[in-house]
C-alpha cells in the first residue's frame, strides 16, 4: 500500500481515539475543567505529563539537533529532562498541597498581593502562547507534508481537533487524551530507532545500540569521530563551543522546565501530595524512554547518511534521496560539476586549504534540513510504509498534546485568575465554566491564526518560554515554600528584575542588533534565564530584608504547605 | 504534631533535598560538562564516559533520584506521622 494512504488510515484512527477519549471524559464543573477533579492516578498522569511536556520539537527536531551538533546537544537532553527532578524535590508535592487551580493563584495568595498576581499571568500568558504557537506550526507542517494538504488547512484541522477536546473536557479531557497520545508517540518513535538500531550495530535496543559494534567491528560512536573528522568536523564526541555557555543554557533549560505553568499544573490533578512525587517519577521514566533513544537515532542517522551520500555519484543515490529532495529538505548542487555529492564542512579553513582544494572541491554541495533526520529515518532504512505513517502520526499526537495542555493554561488564566480573581469574583461556577470554554475557544483560533501568520517573536521559542519562566516563576514559587520570611515587595522587585533583564538581554541579541562578540561571559540569549534567575534570587532576598515581614496568615500557609497530611483546621479544596 | 517535630521534619527533608540535589549537580553538570574532557579518556564499550554522563547516564540517574526521594519522603511521613491517610 501507498505510504500516503497508510497515513490516512493511521492519523484517522488515532484521531477518532482522541475524539471518543474526549467524549466519554466530558468535564461537568470548574474543578473538573480546570484540573480534573484532582482525582488522576499518579502514572496515568506521568503518562499525560509526557505526552504533554514533549512537543513537536521533541519529537521531530531533537534528533536531527543532536546529530548535527554531536556532544553539544547534551545541553537539551540534561536541560529537559533535569527539570524534573527540580519539580519533584522543590515544586510539585508543595503546590499541590497548597491544592488551589493555577500557578498565578498559588502567586497571588503567598503573596497577598493582586499585582503578584498579575504579573504572573501576564507571563503565564506570554509564554504558553509563544509556546503553543509553534506547536500549531508543527501540525500544519505535518498534514502539508504528508497528506498534501495546504499548510493553512492542516492546522485549521488540527485547530479543531484540539478544541474539540479541549473545549468538552478541559483539564479530565486533555488528561486522558495525552495519555493516549503518549502510547502513539512513544510507539512511533521508537519502531523506527529499534528497526534502525538493529540494521546498523545489530542491538534491539536502541539505548545500547549507541555504544554498539559496526558490522566492520568498529564502535559506531568511533566510526562516527573519525568520519566527521574526515569531513572536516569536529569530533562528534568532543565539545566544541564554550563549557560556561553550555552550563548556563542547559541550567536555563532545566529551571525554565520547573517554572513551565503548563508543566506545573499538571500535579494539582494527582490525589495526594505523596502522588505528586511519585507522579514526576513516572512523567521523567516514561519522558526518558525518548529522551535515551533520541542520542542514538541521532548518531545512526549521521552515520548512515554521511556513508550513503558522502563521495557518492548522485545518480547512484537511493530512491529517498530524491524523494527528501522534493520536499526542499535536501539540496544538492554540484558545485564542481563532478557528479559526486561532496559533502564536508566547508567553514573549516585549515581543512579547506589541506584536503577540499586540493581535491577540486569548491565548497560543500549539500545541504540537509535538520527535521530530516527522524522524519526520513524510516526510509533510510528501508521500513515499510506503515512505519513511515505512524512517524507523521506520532508527530501530530507530540504536537496536538502539547498544544492542548498550553491552551488549557491559557484558558485558566483567563477565567480563573483575571475574572474570578480580580475582574469579577461574584461570576458563579457555572459562569466560570462558561468563561473559561469561551477563552479556550477564543486562545484557539488566534493560536491557529498566528500558527498560519507568525509573528518573528515565534521563531525563538525556546529563549522565551524557558528564559522568562526560569527568570520568573521559578525564584517566586521556591522562595515561597522555602523562605518563610520572603514577602510581597522582595517577590515582585525579584520577578520584574528577572522579566526585565532576561527579556532585554534576548531581545535586544535577537532582534535588537546585538552581536554574538557581546554576550556576557559568553552567554547566548538561550542561556540568559539562568542569569535573570540568580539576579531574581538576588534582588528578592534583598529587598525582603528591607521591607516587613508577611502577615501570620501567609506564614501559616508556608507551614500547612511544608507538611502533606492536611491539618484538621483546613480541609483540601 | 508539636511545632519542634514539625521542625525536625522539615531539617530531615532538606537534608534529603541537599543531598539529592548534589549528586544530581555533579552527574550533569559535573560529569556531563565541567569534568567531560577527562572523562572521555575512559573509554567503557563504545562510550567515552563524558559523553555517555552528558548524553543518557545523567538521565538515568535522573530517574532513579525522583524514585529515591518517593521512598525516603513515604518513610519520612510515616516516621513523623504526617502522612496522607
Amino acid at each position: 500500500m501507498d505510504v500516503q494512504i497508510w497515513t490516512l488510515i493511521i492519523v484517522g484512527i488515532t484521531f477518532a481515539l482522541y475524539i471518543g477519549v474526549a467524549i466519554w471524559s466530558r468535564a461537568g464543573s470548574t474543578s473538573e475543567f480546570y484540573v480534573a477533579g484532582g482525582g488522576v492516578h499518579p502514572i496515568i498522569n506521568g503518562m499525560a505529563t509526557a505526552a504533554d511536556w514533549m512537543s513537536a520539537a521533541s519529537f521531530i527536531s531533537m534528533a536531527g539537533l543532536i546529530s548535527f551538533m554531536g556532544y553539544q546537544g547534551a545541553q537539551y537532553l540534561m536541560g529537559w529532562t533535569g527539570g524534573y527532578v527540580l519539580l519533584a524535590l522543590l515544586l510539585a508535592p508543595y503546590l499541590r498541597k497548597f491544592g488551589k487551580f493555577t500557578v498565578p493563584d498559588f502567586i497571588g495568595e503567598r503573596y497577598y498581593s493582586q499585582t503578584a498576581r498579575l504579573v504572573a499571568v501576564i507571563c503565564a500568558l506570554f509564554v504558553s502562547f509563544t509556546y503553543v504557537v509553534g506547536q500549531m506550526k508543527g501540525v500544519g507542517i505535518a498534514f502539508s507534508r504528508f497528506l498534501e494538504v495546504p499548510f493553512e488547512w492542516g492546522i485549521v484541522i488540527g485547530v479543531a481537533i484540539v478544541f474539540f477536546y479541549a473545549f468538552l473536557g478541559g483539564m479530565k479531557g486533555i488528561t486522558y487524551t495525552q495519555v493516549a497520545q503518549y502510547c502513539v508517540l512513544i510507539f512511533a518513535y521508537l519502531v523506527p530507532a529499534i528497526f534502525i538500531s538493529v540494521y546498523m550495530v545489530d542491538n534491539p535496543i536502541p539505548q545500547l545500540g549507541l555504544g554498539g559494534k559496526l558490522a566492520d567491528g568498529t564502535h559506531l560512536l568511533t566510526k562516527l569521530d573519525q568520519l566527521s573528522t574526515d569531513l572536516g568536523f569536529m569530533e562528534y564526541t568532543t565539545s566544541n563551543r564554550g563549557m560556561v555557555d553550555m552550563f548556563f543554557v542547559t541550567a536555563a533549560l532545566m529551571l525554565g522546565t520547573a517554572g513551565l505553568p503548563h508543566v506545573i499544573v499538571r500535579f494539582f490533578t494527582v490525589p495526594k501530595v505523596s502522588d505528586a512525587r511519585k507522579s514526576a517519577g513516572w512523567a521523567l521514566l516514561f519522558i526518558a524512554l525518548l529522551y535515551t533513544a533520541a542520542p542514538a537515532v541521532a548518531a545512526f542517522a549521521r552515520t548512515n547518511m554521511i556513508n550513503t551520500v558522502s563521495e557518492k555519484p548522485y545518480s547512484e543515490l537511493p530512491g529517498w534521496f530524491a524523494n527528501w529532495e522534493k520536499t526542499g529538505l535536501l539540496e544538492f548542487e554540484d558545485k564542481n560539476q563532478d557528479g559526486l555529492v561532496q559533502y564536508y564542512n566547508d567553514a573549516n579553513s585549515t581543512y579547506v586549504a589541506e584536503v577540499a582544494e586540493p581535491n577540486g572541491w569548491r565548497g560543500n554541495e549539500l545541504t540537509v534540513d535538520r527535521d530530516i533526520m527522524v522524519l526520513a529515518n524510516p526510509e533510510i532504512a528501508n521500513l515499510p510504509g506503515w512505519v513511515i505513517a505512524l512517524v507523521v502520526a506520532g508527530g501530530l499526537a507530540a504536537a496536538l498534546s502539547t498544544a492542548a495542555g498550553l491552551l488549557l493554561v491559557i484558558s485558566t488564566s483567563i477565567s480563573h485568575d483575571l475574572l474570578k480573581k480580580w475582574l469579577m469574583p461574584k461570576i458563579t461556577e457555572k459562569q466560570e465554566l462558561r468563561a473559561a470554554r469561551t477563552a479556550i475557544g477564543v486562545a484557539v483560533v488566534i493560536a491557529g491564526y498566528f500558527g498560519i501568520n507568525p509573528p518573528g517573536f515565534v521563531a525563538q521559542v525556546v529563549a522565551w518560554a524557558f528564559g522568562l519562566a526560569a527568570a520568573s516563576f521559578f525564584p517566586a514559587i521556591i522562595l515561597g515554600i522555602f523562605s518563610k520570611r520572603m514577602n510581597m515587595q522582595g517577590a515582585v522587585a525579584g520577578m520584574i528584575t528577572g522579566l526585565v533583564f532576561t527579556g532585554i538581554y534576548i531581545w535586544y541579541f535577537k532582534y535588537g542588533g546585538g552581536n554574538p562578540e557581546q554576550y556576557w561571559f559568553g552567554i547566548s540569549p538561550e542561556g540568559i534565564g539562568t542569569l535573570g534567575m540568580l539576579f531574581n534570587f538576588v534582588v528578592a532576598l534583598t529587598v525582603s530584608r528591607f521591607t516587613p515581614a508577611p502577615p501570620k496568615e501567609v506564614v501559616a500557609i508556608v507551614e500547612e504547605i511544608r507538611v502533606p497530611r492536611a491539618s484538621s483546621a483546613k480541609g483540601n479544596y | 504534631m508539636s511545632d519542634k517535630n514539625v521542625q525536625n521534619y522539615w531539617n530531615r527533608n532538606l537534608q534529603y533535598l541537599g543531598m539529592l540535589l548534589t549528586i544530581w549537580f555533579i552527574v550533569s553538570y559535573g560529569f556531563g560538562i565541567i569534568l567531560v574532557e577527562p572523562l572521555n579518556t575512559i573509554k567503557i564499550g563504545g562510550f567515552k564516559l563524558g559523553f555517555w554522563f552528558a548524553q543518557q547516564g545523567s538521565i538515568y540517574v535522573f530517574v532513579l533520584l525522583i524514585f529515591v526521594y518517593v521512598y525516603l519522603m513515604n518513610k519520612l511521613d510515616k516516621e513523623y506521622d504526617v502522612d496522607e491517610k
